[in-house]
C-alpha cells in the first residue's frame, strides 16, 4: 500500500550533432587526445569573441518543435557564473529568463500495459555550452585532478520537464521515447556511455496525511548512467525519502534542496554538496553574444521539415499495415533505419503482417544474436522481399523459407540463388496436380476418411508427396488433394 | 546598500579569500560602485523597452565549419600546473 505519491521531474542534457563547438570552430569529436580540441574562444581567453553555430541553433529549434514546444520570437544568452576547474571561463554560456523554447509535451505509452498512456509536459528547452571533464585518479595517490577541456563548448540542449512523472517507470518511459525521438530527428547520437545524453532527476513525495497532502523536500539525483539506473536510482530514492519523512517529518522548504549521487555498484544514493540557490549563479546577459529572433515563417518551415516522428509512424503502421500496436511499437522502437527496412519489405511484398513476422522473428533475432545494426545486416530489403513473395505465393513453405533465409544471410545469396544452392526447385503446378492425383487415387482409405469428415487425414498425403518429390509445398499438396477429393 | 555579509557571500562564490581588513575595504568600495549605479533607479523607465544588448544587432551566426584548434602545448603553457596532456588542479572530489 502506498500512502504517498512520487513526484518526478527530469533534466536531460543532450549533445547536438554538430561538427564544431557552439561558439568556435573546434571539433566536437568524442575520444580525441585530451586537450587537443581547444582554442582561446572555448577556453575563455580575454579578448576572444564567441559566435553562435548556426547548425546548433537549427538543430535546437528542430528538437524543440518535435517536442511540441513554443518557439520564442526573441531569445538571448546569459552567463551562469560558478567556479569549477572544468569551466575555464568561470561562467557557462546558457539561457536564463528568455530560453528559445518553452511549454511542450511528449507522450508516453506502452502496448504491454505496464504504464498508462500519458502526456508529459516539457517546461523549457534551452541551448547552452558543455563544460570540460575533470578526473581524479585516487589509486595513483596523486594529489591533483586532471582537466580535459575538449568537451568545453560542445552544444548542449537542456530539456526540463514539469514534475509530471508519478513513478520511476514513467521516468524511464519518457527517456526511452525522448531518445527515440532525438535519433529519428538525427539531432544527437544519444550515446550515454560517451556522455551525449545525461539525466538528472528531481524527486519528492506528496504524503497523504489527515491534514491533506504534504510535499517533502526535493532531492536532485545525479550520476545515473543508463535508463535502467535512472529507474533504479529513483526507486531507491523514493523509498529513502519515505523513510526520511517518517523519521523527520521535514516538509518542502524546511531544508535546502539536496543533491545526491547514484552509486550503481552499491545501489544507493549518497549526499553531495548542497545545491546553490539559483540566484547565486548571478546570471546576466552575455554582452559578447547578440540576441536571436525567429520568425513564424521560419518556425513553420522547420515544422514542415521535421519528417515522420515515432508516434506518427506507430499510428501509420497500425492503420495502413494492419499490424498490432505491440508489433508497431517493436518495429518503430528499433530506430528509423530499421523501421525503413520494415517498410521497404512490407511495401515490396504488399503484406504488412508477413513482413512484421519475418522482421521480428528473423531479422531482429539475427541482429540481436550477432550484435549487428540494420545497416550491417547482410540481406537487403529487396532480397527479403523476393523471398517473402515466394512464401506468400506458395512456392516455399515457412520451414524451407527459413533455410533459404539462412543461406541468403550466410552466403550473401539472392533468394533464387539460395534456393538453387539448397536444391529447392519450384515444382510446376501441373506436375504437382499430377502427383496429387496419383496419391489420391492410390489411397482410397484416406479419401474415405476425409469424405467422412476427417479433413486432418489429408495430412498424410504430404509425407507421401514429399517422398516422391522433396520440393513440393506441403500446404499446396494438402490444398490440391482436398480439392481433388471434394470433386470425387 | 551593500552589507558586509553580501560581500562575504560574493567573495565565497568567487573563491576569493579576504581578510577582515580587505572585507571592510571591499564593502566600502563595492558599496560606492553599487550606490553609483543605483542612481539609475531614480529614472522612470516604465515606457522603456528592456534592452538585452547595447548594440542593435541580431542573428549573428557562423557556419558549422571546422577550424584548427591550438596545439596542446600552447594551450597548456598558460596553466600554472599541467602535465603533458592535462591541466592539473588541486583534487576535485565527491562531485
Amino acid at each position: 500500500m502506498s500512502n504517498y505519491d512520487i513526484i518526478i521531474g527530469l533534466e536531460v542534457h543532450v549533445q547536438l550533432q554538430t561538427a564544431t563547438k557552439l561558439f568556435c570552430g573546434c571539433s566536437t569529436q568524442f575520444g580525441a587526445e585530451p586537450n587537443t580540441q581547444t582554442c582561446p574562444v572555448c577556453t575563455g581567453m580575454p579578448g576572444t569573441l564567441p559566435v553562435m553555430n548556426r547548425k546548433a541553433f537549427d538543430l535546437a529549434v528542430r528538437t524543440a518543435l518535435a517536442l511540441n514546444c513554443q518557439i520564442a520570437p526573441f531569445t538571448k544568452w546569459d552567463r551562469k557564473q560558478y567556479y569549477y576547474p572544468d569551466l575555464p571561463k568561470g561562467y557557462q554560456i546558457s539561457q536564463f529568463d528568455l530560453p528559445f523554447s518553452h511549454d511542450g509535451w511528449l507522450e508516453i505509452s506502452d502496448p504491454k500495459g505496464k504504464i498508462e498512456p500519458k502526456r508529459l509536459r516539457i517546461q523549457r528547452v534551452h541551448l547552452e555550452e558543455d563544460a570540460g571533464k575533470s578526473m581524479h585518479d585516487e589509486v595513483a595517490g596523486s594529489a591533483d585532478s586532471r582537466i580535459d577541456l575538449n568537451r568545453t563548448g560542445t552544444p548542449l540542449l537542456e530539456i526540463v520537464t514539469q514534475p509530471d512523472m508519478r513513478s520511476p517507470a514513467e521516468a524511464k518511459a519518457f527517456l526511452t521515447e525522448l531518445k527515440l525521438l532525438l535519433t529519428y530527428l538525427g539531432v544527437s547520437d544519444c550515446n550515454m556511455q560517451e556522455g551525449s545524453l545525461r539525466v538528472d532527476g528531481n524527486i519528492n513525495l506528496h504524503v497523504h496525511t489527515d491534514a491533506g497532502k504534504i510535499a517533502t523536500p526535493i532531492v536532485e539525483v545525479k550520476n545515473m548512467n543508463s535508463f535502467r539506473s535512472v529507474e533504479r536510482a529513483l526507486t531507491y530514492e523514493a523509498e529513502r525519502l519515505w523513510d526520511v519523512w517518517q523519521e523527520s517529518k521535514q516538509k518542502l522548504g524546511d531544508v535546502p534542496k539536496q543533491t545526491r549521487g547514484w552509486d550503481d555498484q552499491a545501489n544507493i544514493t549518497r549526499g553531495q554538496r548542497h545545491k546553490e540557490e539559483s540566484s547565486d549563479y548571478r546570471y546576466f546577459p552575455d554582452p559578447d553574444l547578440v540576441p536571436v529572433t525567429v520568425s513564424s515563417e521560419r518556425v513553420a518551415e522547420v515544422q514542415s521539415g521535421l519528417g515522420e516522428l515515432p508516434a506518427a509512424l506507430r499510428t501509420r503502421l497500425e492503420t495502413s499495415y494492419g499490424i498490432t500496436p505491440y508489433d508497431s511499437d517493436v518495429i518503430v522502437n528499433q530506430g528509423r533505419a530499421a523501421a525503413d527496412y520494415y517498410l521497404a519489405v512490407a511495401d515490396g511484398v504488399a503484406d504488412g503482417k508477413l513482413a512484421s513476422n519475418w522482421f521480428q522473428q528473423d531479422v531482429l533475432r539475427t541482429l540481436n544474436d550477432r550484435s549487428l545494426t540494420i545497416e550491417q545486416f547482410g540481406v537487403p530489403a529487396t532480397a527479403l522481399v523476393a523471398l517473402l513473395k515466394k512464401i506468400k505465393g506458395g512456392e516455399l513453405d515457412n520451414a524451407r523459407g527459413r533455410q533459404v533465409f539462412a543461406a541468403m544471410l550466410d552466403q550473401g545469396l539472392s533468394a533464387d540463388a539460395a534456393m538453387q544452392a539448397l536444391g529447392f526447385e519450384q515444382v510446376d503446378e501441373s506436375e504437382l496436380v499430377a502427383l496429387c492425383q496419383e496419391i489420391v487415387a492410390a489411397n482410397p482409405k484416406i479419401v474415405a476418411d476425409v469424405k467422412g469428415g476427417n479433413a486432418k487425414a489429408a495430412g498424410s498425403f504430404v509425407g507421401m508427396a514429399k517422398k516422391k518429390n522433396k520440393n513440393v509445398n506441403p500446404a499446396r499438396v494438402q490444398e490440391i488433394c482436398l480439392q481433388l477429393i471434394a470433386q470425387m | 546598500m551593500l552589507s558586509r555579509q553580501d560581500v562575504n557571500k560574493v567573495s565565497l562564490l568567487a573563491r576569493l579569500q579576504l581578510t577582515e581588513a580587505e572585507l571592510d575595504t571591499m564593502t566600502s568600495q563595492l558599496g560606492q560602485i553599487v550606490g553609483y549605479v543605483e542612481q539609475l533607479n531614480e529614472l522612470d523607465t516604465k515606457s522603456v523597452e528592456p534592452l538585452s544588448h547595447p548594440v542593435d544587432v541580431k542573428n549573428v551566426f557562423r557556419d558549422d565549419v571546422l577550424q584548427p584548434s591550438l596545439p596542446r602545448e600552447t594551450m597548456l603553457a598558460n596553466a600554472p600546473h599541467a602535465s603533458d596532456e592535462f591541466y592539473l588542479v588541486p583534487a576535485v572530489l565527491g562531485d
